[in-house]
């Protein structure tokens, strides 16, 4: 076990690694400097403010001074906001998307599994039609779609909820973690129903119903455990899925998150704000990719090979 | 099935049930037509297919024509879908919209298949260190986060389409190498692949005959799993303003501007949605239809 955990944390700091150097070169690599939109500055002020971000070092140098720099944990500044520097913008938006995001997952996780569990305990009857229908059109009813029509009905027609903000009206925050959480229910619900299904007719659940276990204690104690480690791994690629619909989500909603950011700092092209939020998301997405892989392997050894190195 | 109705009557009187045997295609097609969803799955996506490839010729409008005194306007005789703000026809729109979104699909699906089953069947063909290193390789590629890479190129080299299909094929090209891998590698220490080693068969043959055949399966329903996800990521980019940009048009542009307009005119909004969500249903119970006719099991591995 800890061999296998080793191996995996070996093997995420390269992934992190080429992370960092890919992003920086390729936002060097950008046609066009970061200040050429700037409508007129005089040649002294645009020297000095190269010289303020390295980029009058040749570019090995910037490299070494940015992984330097990246060592301390400092991020470097921003270009689009003077005074701010990108590790501020982070941690101020950070809090919001961790919030967020974690009312997703605890919706997906309850619908999903509920869902998913209740369709496998009576296969193809309608208990099992209606949720799995409904979790496909979870699946085909993007976040970018969802969260629109959600506002229209219950924000703009019925008017029961606010459309937008975040911490500022009560209720506000019900209709992004629903829009947020609903395309992962729905894949936590076919995973469990599928996870279910196959320890369902295992010869130990057989054991256990035999030894006269009422049907709920056989699900919850012995079913559970074996049927739920489907979703355990996938909620580690789920965690990438949801920051990247936090960009989303977050847009629709204006609420003052790291998708936001990343998608602001994109169209500002923010260059030092877009490298230091794409190398933080992606140590967290690697990060939570290790986790889910070893509760995965520890709840199942056999799972070990099987997700190893599965994103 | 033209290989079971070209049977004459009297072949099947010989024949008993049992020793005529069946091929694997004729059962998978025998188990798929009895899946109502993925049947009704498969008829859309061919409407659809038809629909994007004739729509210069069938569209009831010209895609760039606007009628600013019309304006927005709700579904009507004359407009199905009704009209933008600039007094464009809704439907026309949606179904130049269509013919990029589908595109990406196939096209980026298409570079994914390739490279993906290219590089799957050399490292589980040649084996050895060669297969451990450009399979050590698709291990580090898998723990990228992808999505926000692909947001960053976006970004730095501009939003052009021909990138578009370059960039999440390159993203999708992973799974369907390890797929292609292990297939690979199972069927190599097959019998019947040794029985064909030993009669001297050449490796092309062999790969040609006895691989790419019984490998098939698991590629074609990653194959139709793997187009919708792609339009979703096309839609996706699009909605964000990072995809496909104007005069060009797609399904995640529209939802775009539908959401932005939905409470004044919702139809902006609604008809652009549907479109997506049927074509993603129709993919998806096609492909769940196509993995249970088969019997692949767990596409991820």
């Amino acid at each position: 076990m800890l061999r296998f955990i080793v191996s995996r944390l070996l093997q995420a700091i390269p992934v992190i690694f080429i992370v960092i150097t890919a992003t920086f070169f390729l936002v060097r690599a950008a046609p066009g400097g970061p200040f050429d939109d700037e409508k007129v500055v005089l040649p002294e002020v645009k020297r000095a403010l190269e010289a303020q971000y390295k980029l009058d070092l040749p570019l090995h140098e910037q490299y070494i001074a940015y992984l330097t720099d990246l060592a301390q944990g400092d991020l470097g500044p921003s270009f689009k906001y003077p005074g701010r520097s990108v590790n501020e913008i982070l941690f101020s938006g950070l809090p919001v998307t961790a919030e967020l995001g974690f009312y997703a997952l605890i919706i997906a996780l309850i619908i999903g599994v509920l869902a998913g569990v209740s369709a496998a305990l009576k296969p193809n009857t309608r208990q099992d039609y209606i949720p799995m229908t409904l979790a496909m059109i979870g699946i085909c009813m993007p976040s970018f779609l969802l969260g629109p029509l959600l506002v229209l009905v219950f924000g703009i027609y019925l008017e029961w909820l606010p459309i937008s903000g975040w911490g500022a009206i009560p209720g506000d925050k019900i209709l992004p973690s629903i829009t947020l959480g609903a395309a992962y229910a729905a894949y936590i619900a076919r995973l469990s129903r599928a996870g279910m299904l196959e320890v369902l007719s295992q010869d130990y659940i057989r054991t256990a119903r035999a030894k006269g276990l009422p049907e709920w204690k056989v699900v919850t104690k012995h079913g559970l455990r074996g049927g739920l480690i489907p979703v355990i791994a996938f909620l580690g690629p789920a965690f990438a899925g949801l920051l990247a619909g936090s960009f989303v989500v977050e847009t629709i909603f204006q609420i003052p998150g790291l998708g936001r950011f990343y998608v602001q700092a994109a169209f500002n092209r923010d260059y030092t704000m877009i490298l230091g939020t794409t190398v933080f998301l992606s140590t967290l997405i690697v990060l939570f990719n290790l986790l889910s892989d070893v509760t995965a392997a520890w709840l199942n050894p056999r799972l070990r090979a099987q997700f190893k190195g599965a994103a | 099935m033209s290989d079971a109705s070209t049977l004459s009557i009297s072949d099947e009187i010989n024949l008993s049930e049992a020793e005529k045997g069946s091929s694997l295609w004729q059962d998978a097609w025998i188990r798929l037509s009895k899946n109502r969803l993925a049947v009704a799955g498969g008829v859309i996506l061919i409407f659809l297919i038809v629909v994007a490839l004739l729509t210069p010729w069938i569209a009831p409008y010209d895609y760039e024509t606007q009628n600013l005194d019309l304006g927005a306007t709700p579904p009507s005789a004359a407009h199905w879908l009704g009209t933008d703000v600039f007094g464009r026809d809704l439907l026309t729109q949606v179904m130049y919209g269509g013919r990029v979104s589908l595109a990406v699909g196939f096209i980026a699906t298409a570079v994914a298949l390739l490279i993906g089953v290219t590089w799957g069947a050399v490292a589980g063909y040649v084996g050895g260190r060669t297969d451990a290193f450009m399979m050590r390789i698709v291990d580090i590629l898998y723990a990228l986060p992808f999505m926000i890479f692909i947001v960053l190129l976006m970004v730095i080299f501009g939003r052009n389409v021909l990138l578009l299909f370059l960039a999440i094929g390159a993203v999708e090209w992973l799974t369907m190498a390890r797929i292609m891998r292990s297939q690979v590698q199972s069927l190599r220490q097959q019998e019947f692949v040794e029985a064909a080693i030993s009669l001297g068969l050449s490796p092309a043959a062999i790969i040609r005959k006895h691989v790419i055949p019984n490998a098939l399966g698991p590629i074609i329903v990653y194959t139709t799993l793997t187009i919708p996800s792609v339009m979703l990521l096309e839609a996706f980019l699009s909605f964000l303003g990072l995809g496909i940009q104007p005069p060009q048009t797609s399904w995640g542009l529209l939802i775009s501007y539908g959401a932005e307009t939905m409470e004044e005119y919702p139809w902006l909004l609604i008809f652009p949605g549907m479109a997506l969500s049927i074509t993603l249903f129709s993919l998806n119970f096609l492909g769940d239809g196509l993995r249970d006719a088969l019997d692949v099991r767990g596409s991820k591995d």
